[in-house]
């Protein structure tokens, strides 16, 4: 670690012993404006659908207001030296998310299918579950390497998640994918977001113990570090895993996400290269063989490549044993039609995506009704946050919370780019969530556990130091002779 | 750990990046391309959006708008006397597209051609909703009316009328016709009609226009073209100078004699008997001596082999090249493989009324926003002069003739208005064995010698006796009629 090699960089990438502003008011003021935004925006969305403000206007500030003031009073309380942008840029995008899931429920068109429900207060309420147990995080997680002790249990915990909607009677297959379980009076719940920091928890752990032995013992072959054969066992096992989940549960992104957040936790746990170049060979690998015998895959494949055939398959109601989706066309048309500024909020015709506008294509609402600068601004959020999550990385005193953050907040980038860059066409479409904002309890209220993870540790990281205890006799200490 | 730690964090700056690339692409590069594609259903739904502007007759629109509430539409194209003005409007629906001048000056009717930028920003900042420009037509309402109801009268046909000295389209009439607001919204019911004008169930194609899309073959009218070739070419410089022509006259190459309807005086006929009486021998003749290159110059200086914009395409009519002699001489007289369409006859019709001038025909006078400024307006156009103004007075001369104690009597008018005329039975199908089609191309002309009106009529009718369809007979009043109808719009 080059905070306990090279002490002078120390008081740049690490926080001095004294003197810390905690940045709390800072925090506050971003607050008042990640609150009042989505407001304004959810005004913008009554008066622009039905020519008035809506009547839950006063409700929803309020309750917004109130889970952002606990999160605040919280985090003020139990995690004084807290990354101060993190909460609001998380309480932004959720706000805004709700803006935009309310949008969607006022569409005739989405009001007419079948599966049409009132999503906002769903979410609304997932929001406040989602603050509760960020608050939960803080209060109980008093020090983040207290996870440590759990690295197998998470583990087990991990896989049992991800197992669960394979398990008959209790999995949902929605549109092909299989990685929803069904709980009776509940609804659906997607267990890979929780197995996600579970298996963060787990990476984390397991490579701060072994990471010597991986970085160390190996030879040298073409520039190359090749670890060891033994050694090569924890990643082919869970390269193995993802493969497990592309087959039995069809799901990419999930799978992708949880290969690229070990390998780049394998990539700072060791400070080798070859992993990198060893995981981008296993995943292609992995990827080209599943999807040479999986045709929802292929589908999936054939969709990125030619939308628009895709669609014209679609709509002409083509009957090949495969499901074939106007989706990825209609959200590019979503996009186009935004163009630069967008048509303004409730002004634009994304519904025309139908199934899961409101969850996994809700990037398309935003491309069209607040076109290519709302986008980019969303973009730019989720790179904050991402930032902010290595950055703590970065600060943070031991290995262990180190990994973790680099974790959560690589599998954050990653699942950002999986399905933003999904919707946007820029890699195949994978059935995924965009954290805070698209519809679905587990993704937000699992999301803001990982914010509430990732506040720990920057608190950790960012406390001052306990002054050092008087030691009178510091001289003594100094003759030690073997006796 | 903190060097992986940075390059971690540079690579999700990439990720990042790659996103915001990703969205610049489909967001600007690409937003005008997917926002325009006509797959993209927001394209219809704009399209609806605003209410239609007007396709207008002689101040009066021809078109209107009705909301519609269910779909995402929200207006609907409706049409008043729709299936008289089928021809001319064309259709535009909210499930089948739009055809003809509705798809042509689609631009205009919506709202979002470029010339209308200005005005919509400025609709758009004083807050007004935007509407659709309007389409002003040359047609004129009292003729196209006594067009189509002479053809409903007298069976299947097309009447087109255009004014000689302009171009202008006067009359543009199709029967059986369709009611386009049958079809104009997006219902079952919209969807039903929509099946039934379809010629797979509709053996009468309603939905053909026939003035402008169908070429039938023009029969005896034919024979003002060559005459007009025999002038041109100085074959015969007078109308009234006896022709070479035996009679009967065989056809160079063959042993057939071309032969003549009924017992008529064409041995050695002037070119005004011939053309009186219409004689087949004569004309073939002139046609044989002519050859198929100069009769080919001639029938495309009228506008034969090429379609015309009006700016609705018309198709093109046929005088075919590489054809012998006896096959020229056929063609001369209309038949073989010549074919045109009523605009093309009209069109014949119209240069010799205008002094041998032929104007490009067009039926769209003005394009206006919709607070009625001017966007541009179309000037009329000089196509060709097939004829010599000395020739064409002599052609006028004998289709006079023609109406006055000739085949074309029935399309007199009287009092100071002169009519020159020609009729025409074209033979087709498979030995004569169709009913033929019945022709008349004629002009009208004022005291003061302005011609205001050419006009060509065909008449298809399969219910009538075979020997009482003869162009004077079927063609010849609708012409008539149509032609009183411009003169008195005049007054």
């Amino acid at each position: 670690m080059s905070s306990t090699t090279n002490p002078s960089t120390q008081h740049t990438s690490t926080i001095g012993s004294i003197g810390t502003p905690s940045r709390r008011n800072t925090e506050l003021a971003l607050l008042v404006f990640a609150v009042l935004i989505p407001v304004f925006a959810y005004a913008n969305v009554g008066l622009a659908i039905n020519d008035k403000v809506p009547p839950g206007l006063l409700s929803y500030g309020l309750g917004l207001g109130l889970l952002a003031g606990i999160g605040h009073l919280v985090v003020r309380k139990f995690a004084p030296y807290a990354d101060p942008l993190m909460l609001p840029l998380a309480t932004l995008l959720n706000g805004i998310g709700l803006v935009i899931i309310w949008r969607l429920d006022q569409s005739k068109r989405l009001q007419q299918s079948d599966s049409y429900v009132a999503a906002a207060p769903r979410q609304l309420l997932y929001s406040a579950m989602g603050v509760a147990l960020l608050v939960a995080v803080l209060i109980f997680l008093k020090d983040h390497r207290v996870l440590q002790r759990y690295t197998y249990i998470s583990m087990a915990g991990a896989l049992f998640l991800l197992v669960l909607p394979l398990v008959p009677g209790l999995g949902a297959d929605v549109f092909g994918a299989k990685i929803w379980i069904r709980i009776p009076g509940l609804g659906t719940l997607q267990p890979g977001e929780f197995a996600k920091i579970a298996l963060a928890v787990f990476f984390a752990g397991y490579l701060m113990v072994k990471r010597d032995a991986l970085a160390l013992a190996s030879r040298r072959f073409m520039g190359l570090y090749l670890p060891r054969g033994r050694d090569l066992g924890p990643i082919l096992v869970v390269w193995v895993i993802s493969i497990f989940i592309l087959v039995f549960e069809t799901d990419l992104g999930t799978s992708l996400l949880f290969f690229g957040m070990f390998i780049i936790m394998l990539y700072v746990a060791t400070e080798r290269t070859s992993w990198i170049v060893f995981g981008l060979l296993m995943s292609a690998v992995g990827a080209v063989g599943v999807a040479s015998f999986e045709p929802h895959i292929q589908t999936r494949v054939q969709a990125w490549l030619d939308p628009a055939h895709e669609f014209k398959l679609s709509r002409a109601g083509v009957q090949d044993g495969i499901v074939h989706s106007e989706q990825a066309m209609q959200a590019l048309w979503a996009f186009g039609s935004g163009g630069t500024l967008g048509t303004g909020l409730g002004q634009g015709n994304s519904d025309l995506i139908g199934f899961a506008a409101n969850s996994d294509f809700i990037l398309a609402t935003f491309g069209e009704e607040l076109g290519l600068a709302g986008v980019m601004a969303i973009m730019l959020l989720y790179g904050l946050i991402v930032e902010r999550g290595v950055r703590t990385a970065l600060a943070a005193r031991d290995p262990f919370g180190k990994l973790l953050a680099v974790g959560l907040s690589g599998a954050f980038a990653l699942q950002v780019f999986v399905v933003a860059g999904g919707v946007m066409g820029l890699i195949p479409l994978t059935g995924m969530t965009l954290p805070f904002v698209a519809y679905g309890g587990s993704s937000v209220i699992a999301n803001w556990a990982l914010i509430g993870i990732l506040l720990r540790i920057s608190d950790t990281a960012r406390r001052p130091a306990p002054a050092p205890a008087p030691s009178p006799d510091a001289e003594m200490t100094q003759v030690v002779r073997p006796s | 750990m903190n060097k992986p730690l940075r390059r971690i964090a540079i690579f999700c700056g990439f990720l990042v990046l790659a996103l915001l690339i990703r969205d610049n692409w489909i967001q600007y590069v690409q937003a005008d391309s997917l926002r325009e594609d006509t797959e993209n259903r927001r394209v219809a739904i704009e399209r609806y959006a605003t209410p239609r502007g007007d396709i207008i007759v002689g101040g009066d629109p021809i078109t209107g708008h009705a909301t519609t509430t269910s779909g995402d539409f929200k207006y609907k194209r409706t049409y008043k006397n729709g299936a008289m003005w089928a021809p001319v409007t064309g259709f535009v629906s909210q499930a089948f597209g739009a055809t003809q001048l509705e798809n042509i000056e689609d631009g205009i009717l919506t709202g979002n051609d470029d010339r209308l930028f200005f005005r919509n920003t400025l609709d758009m900042i004083t807050g007004k909703e935007r509407e659709g420009g309007n389409v002003v037509t040359t047609l004129n309402a009292a003729a196209q009316k006594a067009a189509y109801s002479g053809l409903k009268e007298r069976g299947k046909g097309a009447v087109a009328a255009i004014d000689p000295s302009t171009g202008k389209i006067l009359a543009l009439a199709s029967y059986p016709s369709y009611d386009p607001s049958t079809i104009a919204g997006g219902s079952d019911s919209d969807a039903e009609a929509w099946k039934k004008l379809d010629k797979k169930n509709n053996p009468d194609d309603p939905t053909l226009n026939r003035a402008l899309r169908e070429v039938y073959p023009p029969g005896s009218t034919f024979k003002v073209v060559t005459a007009a070739a025999a002038l041109e070419n100085g074959l015969y410089d007078s109308a009234d100078v006896k022709t070479d022509s035996p009679l009967p006259w065989i056809m160079p190459g063959t042993t057939t004699p071309l032969k003549n309807e009924g017992n008529i005086p064409c041995e050695n006929a002037t070119l005004r008997e011939a053309l009186r009486v219409s004689c087949n021998s004569v004309f073939g003749k002139v046609g044989a001596d002519l050859g198929n290159d100069k009769m080919l110059e001639e029938a495309k200086k009228f506008g034969f082999d090429a379609e015309q914009f009006t700016p609705v395409r018309s198709s093109a009519s046929v005088f075919s090249d590489d054809m012998n002699k006896s096959q020229t001489a056929l063609s001369s007289i209309g038949q073989f493989n010549t074919a045109a369409t009523p605009l093309q006859m009209a069109m014949v019709a119209s240069a010799i009324a205008n002094d041998g001038k032929l104007m490009k025909p067009y039926m769209v006078d003005e394009l206006q926003a919709h607070s009625v400024d001017p966007i541009e307006k179309t000037e009329p156009e000089e196509l060709s002069q097939p004829l010599s103004a000395k020739n064409a007075q002599i052609l006028q001369s004998m289709m006079e003739t023609v109406v006055k104690e000739g085949t074309g009597t029935k399309a007199q008018i009287g009092g100071d208005v002169t009519v020159g005329g020609k009729t025409g039975t074209a033979q087709h199908g498979e030995n004569n064995s169709k009913n033929p089609y019945a022709w008349f191309l004629s002009y009208a002309k004022l005291a003061d010698g302005s011609a205001p009106v050419a006009v060509a009529v065909v008449v298809e009718d399969d219910k009538a006796v075979r020997d009482d369809i003869s162009g004077g007979g079927l063609a010849a009043p609708i012409a008539k009629s149509v032609m009183e109808a411009v003169i008195n719009s005049k007054k």
